[in-house]
């Protein structure tokens, strides 16, 4: 398979905070036109992971290219979808605002947002079932709304490769239920989509490709290979207290010098 | 009073020009500051410029104002990104990090100047208050007009500040909502951030020697959070915190000369006047603002209260034929029953009596037909609520009556519909009462 075609190729990555590293030696390529979970303890380094990914936060060491070239020449290509809480959502602005936000990259810098711009933005409200909401401000929107319309700007950017920082947290199942079935939308269309995700048991039906995650990579492949008891017990039994004590023990080291 | 005032066209018409045009200027940029929750960089920065002042006199030794403002901003803006330097290495919240960095340099400022004093008259107090009073007299030519210094230099800074905020709109608005969608769409969130921040600075030295530090403080910050009070769409944001700050330099300035006088003194200074009334309008919008005002919702809670009060009414007075029970309450026993004071209770009856949901008689109320079939549909989501607490959520029948009290004032006919479909449409609730069919109107 040539390297264009691999949407997601992570080399060697490290990222540290603080000298303490957050994700350690991650490496893993990710098949064209399938739906990934990304799952491990709290702490485990999954959001760093997809930050690193797109460059917003900088890495130690280690090489990611999407489609086979760093991501700031393909960015174009990536949709990200950030977590709920991130955002302020008392800011004055309305669903369709939001929505509309993935189409600023298209629209270009200074040029104002044009009427077929918020057609296309109603049109991915629609597709997650709450375009009756459009003009609704952002605050007056239950959870799983305001998580729709996340995903409805991630609709509107018509990205290849799609990031998602925990879609499924805190939402009702109406709307876990519409975001799966976007999820399986998007790759019946050959797009492929990174999740983070927190609930083990629905992994094996939303999911056909699993990384699974505690700083460094314990194992990723298709689900039914990897998403087995074993790893998860490697996943899940307790993070890597020798390399946390060493880390510990640079960081005491370099004090007292 | 309005005779004792002696207005000259000359002076106070510059005088309020002066102050709106500051006012503007900050209060445009002042939005994004409030959006981005640091609404405290704008203070930070218009202190923090004082060193750079200082400095560029040193350099230079001469008040043009040229090299002093490119001083003066280059300072401005390494105030923001030394907090956000400090913030980053040393672990600690942006208001910590923000509180050494401006405090600093103010100092360093005042040391400065202290020295710098004894050869020219760069007066401390000045910088803090400003002298809008003074500007009129310093008037450059423009195009054969006589204008004030001050007047000029802040309308092109106003000028330039609603050109960055109209051409870069959307910009602004991703990368203050979400910071990381507008850098990884390519639209720079550091970079958007920085150049805010020079036009902060640049806005800051501009109204330095007129309006001083003070009022353009209270300028970033009110009228943007008043504004934000008022409205929940950003552009009449904008524009409210524009009307705000404009009518404040207007009003402060008419106050500064007349209120002093109701007591007996001279005018005051027109600067703080203006942050003054500012702070006024900000208090009648927390206030009185249609959604998020402290009064509004008082009346609101207030109006729900009666409104579940009347429900209450009918409800019993419904519950009472039912049983046939042939004795009628008047108002002052219906205000026992209820715990309720007698003013709420008639003003509840007279509004019933008004929608002709009740009747007077000569012994009590009775419910008319009207009132009958609203009393029927609250019966009778309290009834099918029951059913559905005791079916499906499987709490014991004597513990449901309150939940269903409380629900039934706001299930409309279609929830009815939805729970009667759940529970198997029953005919009598868990307590053996029948439970009335839906009225069709």
């Amino acid at each position: 398979m040539s390297k264009e075609s691999i949407p997601l190729s992570v080399y060697d990555l490290t990222v540290a905070y603080h000298r303490k590293p957050v994700i350690w030696d991650v490496q893993f390529n990710i098949p064209p036109g399938s739906l990934v979970g990304i799952v491990g303890p709290n702490g485990a380094g999954k959001s760093t992971l997809l930050k690193a990914v797109m460059d917003l936060i900088p890495s130690a060491s280690g090489r990611v290219e999407i489609f086979g070239h760093p991501y700031r020449d393909v960015r174009h290509r990536v949709g990200y979808v950030p977590q709920r809480e991130s955002v302020d959502w008392d800011f004055p602005i309305n669903a369709l605002d939001v929505v509309a936000m993935g189409l600023y990259s298209k629209i270009g810098w200074c040029l104002p947002v044009r009427k077929k711009h918020r057609q296309a933005a109603l049109e991915a409200l629609r597709r997650v079932g709450i375009a009756d909401l459009a003009y609704r401000q952002i605050s007056q929107l239950s959870g799983g709304q305001q998580q729709r319309t996340f995903l409805a700007r991630a609709l509107v950017q018509d990205a290849e490769l799609y990031l998602m920082d925990e879609p499924f947290a805190a939402v009702d199942a109406a709307t876990e239920q519409a975001i799966v079935e976007i999820l399986q939308d998007m790759k019946s269309r050959g797009r492929t989509s990174v999740v983070i995700h927190h609930d083990l048991q629905t992994v094996p039906d939303y999911f056909d490709y699993v990384v699974m995650l505690n700083m460094r990579v314990v194992a990723h492949g298709p689900v039914e290979e990897v998403f087995t008891n074993d790893n998860l017990q490697k996943t899940y039994g307790g993070r890597l207290t020798l390399l946390d004590e060493v880390s510990e023990a640079m960081r005491r080291q370099e004090r007292t010098l | 009073m309005w005779v004792a005032l002696r207005w000259d066209w000359n002076l106070d018409g510059w005088i309020i020009t002066v102050g709106v045009l500051s006012a503007v200027a900050a209060a445009l940029l002042g939005n994004f500051l409030v959006l981005r929750r640091m609404s405290l960089l704008g203070d930070a920065i218009s202190h923090a410029v004082l060193p750079g002042l200082a400095a560029a006199f040193m350099i230079t030794s001469s008040r043009n104002s040229l090299p002093m403002f490119l001083g003066a901003v280059i300072v401005g803006v390494l105030t923001a990104f030394f907090t956000e330097w400090i913030r980053s290495v040393g672990d600690v919240d942006e208001g910590a990090s923000m509180g050494v960095v401006f405090t600093s340099l103010f100092a360093l400022g005042l040391v400065m100047i202290v020295q710098a004093a004894d050869h020219v008259d760069l007066d401390p107090s000045c910088v803090l208050y400003g002298a809008i009073e003074m500007t009129p007299l310093d008037k450059i030519s423009v195009a054969g007009f006589a204008v004030p210094r001050a007047a000029l230099s802040l309308g092109i800074v106003a000028l330039a500040n609603l050109a960055f905020v109209t051409l870069f709109m959307k910009e602004l608005k991703l990368s203050s909502f979400d910071p990381a969608l507008a850098t990884t769409t390519g639209f720079n969130a550091t970079l958007m951030h920085y150049l805010l921040m020079i036009l902060v600075a640049v806005t800051a030295v501009a109204s330095f020697e007129s309006v001083g530090n003070i009022l353009v403080v209270a300028m970033f910050v009110v009228p943007p959070a008043a504004a934000y009070m008022l409205t929940d769409r950003l552009t009449t944001m904008i524009l409210i915190s524009v009307i705000i700050a404009a009518s404040s330099a207007v009003l402060g300035h008419i106050a500064a000369l007349t209120v002093p006088g109701w007591f007996g003194y001279r005018s005051t200074t027109t600067a703080g006047m203006m942050a003054v009334v500012a702070g006024l309008i900000l208090l009648f919008a927390v206030a009185f603002a249609p959604r998020h005002g402290i009064v509004v919702k008082r009346v609101r809670h207030h109006l729900l209260g009666l409104s579940i009060l009347a429900d209450d009414v009918v409800a019993l007075l419904y519950r009472m034929d039912e049983r046939g029970e042939s004795l009628r309450l008047n108002a002052n026993q219906l205000a026992t029953v209820f715990l309720v004071d007698r003013f709420s209770i008639r003003a509840v009856l007279r509004w019933l009596r008004l929608r002709d949901q009740i009747e007077r008689s000569s012994d009590g109320y009775n419910l008319t037909n009207e009132g009958r079939t609203r009393a029927q549909g609250l019966i009778r989501s309290h009834r099918l609520w029951e059913q559905y607490l005791v079916t499906l959520a499987g709490i014991d029948a004597d513990r449901i009556h309150d939940k269903a009290e409380s629900l039934e004032h706001f299930t409309d006919a279609e929830l009815r519909s939805r729970l009667d479909q759940e529970t198997n449409a029953p005919t009598v609730d868990p307590h053996g009462r029948p439970i009335p069919n839906e009225e069709r109107s």
